[in-house]
């Protein structure tokens, strides 16, 4: 119940999925395994972002066309990427995407 | 266009690799390359999570990674949290809202790299730079 209503206000908030509150709170709460985590998180995250997509359409924020373009391209990319999951040790990976996110922070500060 | 499309494939493959629905990623992408203000990325952001996460969910369900009745349970409690963060998030400036993603996107980074040199144990710490430096 804390999780699902702390990882709302959290994406509706952000912007977000949510999956950055959700799993670690599934990891250190309920003593989840980090895959189960993680597939647990995907399937709360659908109904989540959706409730929030819906209420930020009602403030006129939502650019339908542009959420298309990204989030079609996506859907191949997180099946690429689910596959890849159970396959590969993701330190690397992980180290690098943390870089790419200091350097989106770093430009979005600089707006 | 191009920019848009390839963002959109680089989160999904960090989305379904870590498990998060690839917003952290859309959000400044659609600032930086689309020009959208922080609350219009946002909100799009939003709508292109969902595919992202059903389709993630259903793979990871096939994998028997889904607590089924957790996942339920999670998403139909979020909907006041969510109708409150947005309209919070409606409230703030977007620069304020902008700063604090930023800040936000910041600790994620530095939760990951704890996490993952947590489960690497010991490691260099040159490795580690030049990994993050890349």
């Amino acid at each position: 119940m804390a999780i699902g209503t702390v990882a709302g206000l959290f994406s509706g908030l952000f912007g977000v999925g949510g999956g950055t509150v959700i799993v670690p709170l599934l990891v250190l709460w309920l003593g989840y395994g980090e895959r189960e985590a993680t597939g647990t998180s995907l399937a709360a995250i659908v109904f989540i972002a959706a409730f929030a997509t819906a209420v930020q359409a009602a403030y006129g924020n939502l650019h339908f066309l542009d959420g298309l373009l990204i989030g079609v391209p996506a859907v191949g990319g997180v099946m690429i990427g689910t596959w890849l999951q159970q396959r590969l040790a993701t330190r690397s990976i992980t180290l690098l995407f943390a870089a790419v996110l200091v350097a989106a922070a770093v430009e979005l500060l600089l707006e | 266009m191009i920019g848009a499309i390839a963002i959109g494939l680089a989160a999904g493959v960090l989305g379904g690799l870590l498990g998060v629905g690839g917003g952290v990623l859309f959000v400044p992408g659609l600032v930086i390359f689309l020009g959208l203000s922080q609350h219009q990325a946002e909100a799009t952001s939003l709508l292109a999570i969902v595919p992202v996460a059903l389709v993630g969910a259903l793979n990871q369900d096939r994998y028997g990674n889904v607590r089924r009745a957790d996942a339920l349970q999670m998403g139909g409690v979020s909907i006041v949290g969510a109708a409150a963060g947005v309209a919070l998030a409606n409230v703030l400036s977007g620069a304020v809202l902008r700063t604090a993603f930023a800040l936000l996107i910041i600790l994620i980074a530095a939760q990951l790299v704890r996490r993952t040199l947590g489960q690497q144990g010991q490691i260099s710490a040159g490795a580690t730079e030049r990994a993050v430096d890349r």
